[in-house]
């Protein structure tokens, strides 16, 4: 039904044309979902905005063919294409809090699409709208239909989205990672919903996601796209199963399985971490490990545990009305939890279960309302009361999630690596904290001469490795890491993750290590937590948690969570 | 919903105050009042009566609140210079400044939303561009210089309008128009369009950079990826989202135009608030100043109660 | 050299926006000419032995009866009419780069604190600057202005008045600064590196001014010329009223003000040339100002 071939995509820059997509050649039939699926700057996306003909200005196709069916799309002048959007081709977003119009309600957003499209008049119109709500599964649709988007959840609001996508009975429906901002038990839902749509309708779907295991639940045929080129192409079970290609093998490798633990992620050669070989961490891992400069009770052992104590953070709402006193939000209902010496504690959660504002109160950013918290033997002053100058404040380090936020843009490397040395009165000597900040950029695996750039000359993941030297450079004994890797690309988080475990195992560090993904606690954690709405749902041992769940949330999330077929993993 | 509004209604409040507390301190303490009020032939004794009387001797904050009840009540005290009740000469003059900047806000407003939503659409047109260069000539060029050159051309060289004063004017009231009669409205255009150029600018540009925002949005992609016509896109979809930012601006450029209505009286010798503002800065006339400060203050809160209620009315996260 | 360019996204910009080059070629030889207008001017303005009424009155030197000692002609005193406008641009300037300096001072500081302690300090600044909102720039100014007439004796008043006038200014401008750096402060806040720097606990002082003012030079950047414009515009419209700076220390306002005295009688070049020069000036500075937002902002282009 849709027939790309040797489509070619330039946008022209300061530099010259850059070539986005080329070559790519794809076939989508009716009733087929086709996963398109790739790594960060791969292209996928440029093909979908390609077919629909809504490039980002100023880039154009210049070169290949986009059939649909029998109508050449590269031949439509602009008002024939814009007529065909919708009616023939339509679109779904990543993102339903802002694919909606605010403004609009629900129906007239469906009416109005339908009535562009169909002649027929507003009540007809009205009629399909709800008909196709109730089909989606949003209950009580004649009332519904009648709410602002703001009124609906996240999981509905892209059922909405995809309501309108669908109103006007296109033949081809391009979904643009259309799950990635949803959580698990949502994600399974609406991706129930797309094969059932592509299977009673007949509806071609082209899927665009980064999530491998997405793509082996639901999709027919799957294209691997790297750098703007396809790397292999065929039928799911055949691609993802047996990979002919070596980046695809790479890519299969590198995602964490959940049925089974593994020591070490295998890594796709993609960014070369040229002269990191040539040049030693070995300074920086003495410096880690000697025992000179610290007091008598830290030098027996360099990790420390923590315990969590009946732990309980509100926030007052906003108030909304005038007469009622606005409701608390209960962040951390009373939560307990123990974090052994050298150990990985995982903390599992969807988003909104507190998981985050667990690692914000061990930090001192939230002061809770009640509870206690043991660093080692000693009481963790809560918040506020926390001196700037206390102890914990060295020993308690951080990774964040956003590593293109969490380095000042407008620090240089070798400034950002060397404030944790001079600001906790490590190393008196300027020329000595360069030295260590160099041989720290070597132990995590990069080039040193990294030192006199800026944060935004590197990769996300070369910028993560970054936040873990500076970590490392302010001598920690317990590292919180928050969602370290989900910002990253499969590949790049297996070499993260790889790094993380190396460490820990040199230096014996405690890590408690925050995420949504199942599968990468699997792989991290010794022990793990799972948190759901401010309430700890099940806690133990993780290869216990996951081979007999005992809490009906945990098993839930187990089942839901997309994963490969067995012997397709490598 | 109404805890939205009424917080607005107690920050409102809470600058009336403040600019009140603002024009008592001016009256109270920049010079004498006494000696403001008296001659050099007053004695001693005489001032100290006076003083008394008037309670100047009593506590700030009773003095303060009286002075605020006396306002409350219509009562703004008395010119220094002219020795008329500041009330009388203040509503004697808001006919003139209002009308002038209403008809000068709409100029704005009827020129500038269409100009920016234009510029917004096709940002690389010829018109744009030139429309474009044009505003940041007018943005540049001070309102006084904008009234200078329309009197110089359509008041000196054609001859064609009426450069000072308000023409003929008709009662309805208390309220001195020149709304109803051909000359009054003559009298009106050269003012009106030197204040309305400058606000015009700034309404186009806003409306372009908020319109472009728009465009980019998600909810616009998806629209256009539905194919919903363009002219319920760009007017639809498109104009009401931009309107939601813009209405706030408009509000707050509501007392830029009374402010600058100043200037514009000035150079068209307009005889409005700002003028009588001006001599009473010549003259140090502490009352005048300080009332037209609350008057302005006033007008300003008014009208942003107001852009607050057509919020409300057009975005539905706020009527929960 | 083109490599060099190419690799800044805001030179790029630059070498391909004619209007902008323009612009500031004409703003520097504007700045140039009035840092240097005592070496460059031919005769002093404020010194009446320089001129004399016997040159009063003469135009420029492409219209009949033109010298060339005089190129733009001169006013009725016999000053040179060049003379008096770079001695005027000289003023302008001089005031409103003060006010633009103490109101970005003042306005970030301000604005950086209320963004970084939020909760009460932030509220109290905010509703200053509504309050300041409510009553618009060319009104404090000339509020400042007429409390300063009230407070300030009368032997005093005439030598403060470039002082008094500066402020009056600069308090009029300071709250987009505010507003503005409160704004780009309350992002940074939400950034990882602002938090890990509290975490780490460092000081206040050290994660404003050392961590979160680099992030946001920008925008500040893009009100700083943008009030500049504002500055010199509310400088000459104070002078045009009279309340600015007296006749014998002409800035371009007060220029312009006694040029509308000839605006009727053939003299054109006193009241135009003047004003031509300001709305140069201006129209410069805010092409610049322009220019430094799309590059900041990309979506605007």
């Amino acid at each position: 039904m849709l027939t790309v071939e040797n489509l070619t995509v330039r946008f022209p820059t300061r530099f010259g044309d850059t070539t986005a997509i080329e070559n790519i050649n794809i076939n989508v039939q009716a009733g087929e979902i086709h996963g398109l699926v790739g790594e960060s700057g791969a292209g996928k996306s440029t093909v979908g905005a390609a077919v629909i003909g809504l490039l980002q200005t100023p880039g154009y196709i210049s070169e290949g063919n986009i059939m649909l069916g029998d109508t050449d799309l590269r031949a439509l002048d602009v008002n024939q294409a814009h007529a065909l959007r919708g009616k023939r081709i339509s679109m779904i977003f990543q993102d339903p809090q802002t694919s909606l119009n605010p403004l609009m309600t629900v129906e007239e957003q469906l009416v109005e699409t339908i009535l562009a499209h169909e002649k027929m008049s507003a009540d007809e119109a009205r009629t399909r709208a709800i008909d196709l709500l109730e089909e989606i599964g949003i209950k009580n649709a004649a009332e519904r239909i009648k709410s602002w988007p703001h009124q609906f959840s996240g999981g509905m609001r892209q059922r909405v989205v995809i309501a309108l996508a669908l109103c006007t009975n296109p033949e081809l429906i391009i979904a643009d990672e259309p799950t990635t901002a949803l959580d698990v038990a949502v994600q399974s839902q609406v991706l129930d919903l797309i094969r059932s749509l592509a299977d009673k309708r007949k509806i071609g779907f082209i899927l665009i996601t980064h999530d491998i295991g997405v793509i082996a639940q639901i999709a027919d045929r799957v294209t691997v796209m790297r750098n703007g080129h396809v790397v292999e192409s065929g039928e799911t079970a055949q691609v993802l199963g047996r990979p002919k290609h070596a980046y695809t093998r790479a890519l299969m490798s590198a995602v964490p399985p959940m049925d089974h633990k593994i020591d070490r992620f295998s890594v796709p050669a993609t960014e070369g971490i040229e002269g990191a070989s040539v040049f030693t961490g070995d300074l920086a891992e003495q410096w880690l490990l000697e025992e000179k400069d610290l007091p008598e009770d830290e030098q027996k052992e360099l990790s420390i545990g923590l315990s969590i104590e009946a732990l309980d953070v509100r926030f007052s709402g906003t108030r909304k009305s005038l007469w009622r006193k606005p409701e608390d939000f209960i962040a951390l209902d009373k939560i307990s939890f123990n974090v052994k010496p050298g150990s990985i504690m995982g903390l599992v959660g969807e988003s909104g279960s507190g998981k985050s504002t667990v690692a914000k109160t061990i930090t001192g950013l939230i002061t809770p309302n009640s509870g206690t918290m043991m660093l080692g033997n000693e009481i963790l002053p809560a918040g506020k009361s926390r001196s700037r100058k206390h102890a914990s404040r060295r020993i308690i380090q951080m990774v964040f999630q956003d590593p293109y936020s969490s380095l000042n843009s407008r620090h240089k490397i070798g400034s950002i690596l060397t404030e944790p040395l001079w600001f906790y009165g490590l190393e008196k000597d300027p020329e000595k904290r360069q030295e260590l900040a160099a041989s720290m950029l070597a132990l995590v695996g990069m080039a040193p001469d990294a030192i006199d750039k800026y944060p935004h000359q590197f990769s996300g993941g070369q910028r993560q490795r970054i936040a873990v030297a500076r970590a490392l450079l302010a001598r920690p004994r317990f590292l919180i890491c928050d969602e370290p890797t989900s910002a990253l690309d499969v590949s790049i988080q297996a070499e993260i993750l790889n790094l993380l475990k190396d460490l820990q195992s040199k230096f014996g560090l405690t890590i408690l290590f925050i995420s949504h993904n199942l599968s990468v606690v699997r792989q991290m954690a010794d022990d793990m937590v799972v948190l759901r709405n401010g309430v700890i749902e099940e806690a133990g041992k993780t290869e216990d948690l996951f081979e007999r769940p005992q809490a009906e949330y945990t098993k839930k999330l187990l089942s839901l969570t997309p994963v490969m077929p067995k012997d397709w993993a490598c | 919903m109404f805890y939205f509004i009424y917080k607005r209604l107690i920050q409102s409040v809470f600058v009336m105050l403040a600019v009140a507390f603002l024009a008592f301190s001016l009256f109270r303490f920049v010079g004498d009042p006494i000696t403001q009020m008296t001659g050099v032939e007053t004695s001693v004794v005489d001032q100290e009566r006076l003083r008394e009387e008037l309670g100047l001797n009593d506590p700030f904050i009773s003095q303060f609140g009286r002075f605020t009840v006396d306002m409350l009540q219509g009562d703004f005290g008395y010119s220094f210079r002219t020795r008329q009740p500041v009330a009388e000469m203040i509503a004697s003059r808001i006919p003139a400044t209002l009308e002038l900047g209403v008809v000068a806000l709409l100029i704005s407003l009827v020129v500038g939303i269409p100009a920016g939503v234009y510029t917004a659409l096709r940002p690389r047109g010829v018109i744009t561009q030139t429309i474009l260069m044009t505003t940041l000539i007018g943005i540049s060029i001070p309102t006084f210089v904008i009234g200078i050159m329309l009197i110089f051309l359509f008041g000196v060289q054609l001859g064609w309008l009426p450069t000072f004063g308000r023409g003929e004017t008709v009662n309805i009231g208390f309220w001195e128009s020149s709304f109803f009669s051909i000359d009054g409205w003559r009298a009106l255009i050269l003012p009106a369009v030197t204040l309305g150029v400058y606000q015009l600018t700034l309404t186009m540009r806003l409306v372009r950079a908020q319109m472009m925002d728009v465009m980019r949005s998600d909810y616009i992609r998806f629209a256009t990826a539905r194919g919903v016509p363009m002219r319920q896109l760009y007017f639809r979809h498109a104009l009401a989202n931009t309107m939601v930012p813009v209405i706030t601006i408009i509000g707050l450029q509501f007392g830029g135009v009374i402010a600058f209505s100043i200037v514009t009286e000035s150079v068209f010798q307009w005889p409005g608030m700002g003028l009588l503002f001006l001599e009473s800065i010549r003259f140090v006339d502490i009352p005048v100043m300080g009332v037209y400060l609350v008057v302005i203050a006033f007008f300003f809160v008014v009208v942003n109660l107001l852009v607050d209620l057509l919020y409300v009315a057009i975005d539905p996260r706020l009527r929960v | 050299m083109k490599e060099f360019i190419k690799r800044s996204e805001g030179l790029w910009l630059f070498t391909r926006s004619p209007a902008v080059m323009v612009a500031a070629v004409i703003a520097i030889l504007i700045f140039i000419g009035a840092a240097f207008a005592p070496w460059i001017a031919s005769v002093n303005p404020y010194d009446l032995g320089s001129f004399s009424l016997m040159d009063g009155l003469l135009p420029p030197i492409w219209q009949e009866g033109g010298i060339s000692q005089f190129m733009l002609g001169t006013d009725d005193q016999g000053r040179d009419m060049i003379s008096s406008i770079l001695y005027g641009a000289r003023l302008s300037l001089l005031i409103g780069l003060s006010a633009m300096a103490i109101a970005t001072v003042l306005g970030v500081g301000l604005g950086l604190a209320a963004g970084f302690y939020g909760g009460r300090f932030d509220a109290i600044i905010m509703r200053i600057a509504d309050i300041q909102l409510a009553l618009p720039a060319i009104l404090t100014a000339l509020l400042i202005d007429g409390i300063a007439r009230g407070i300030l004796p009368p032997e005093v008043q005439q030598d403060l008045r470039v002082v008094v006038l500066t402020l009056a200014i600069a308090l009029s401008l300071w709250v987009n600064f505010a507003r503005t750096a409160r704004a780009s402060t309350f992002v940074e806040m939400n950034k990882e590196y602002v938090q890990a720097a509290i975490i780490m606990g460092q000081g206040p002082i050290r994660i404003m001014f050392i961590h979160i003012l680099p992030n946001i030079l920008g925008p500040l950047l893009v009100i700083m010329t943008v009030d500049l414009a504002s500055a010199i515009l509310l400088e000459a419209t104070l002078s045009f009223l009279g309340i600015g700076l007296a006749a014998d220390s002409p800035s371009l306002g007060t220029l312009i003000r006694i040029g509308m005295q000839f605006m009727l009688s053939g003299e054109w070049w006193i009241l135009w040339i003047p004003t031509l020069f300001l709305v140069a000036l201006v129209v410069s500075i805010n092409t610049l100002g322009d220019f430094m937002r799309d590059v900041f902002n990309p979506g605007l282009r």
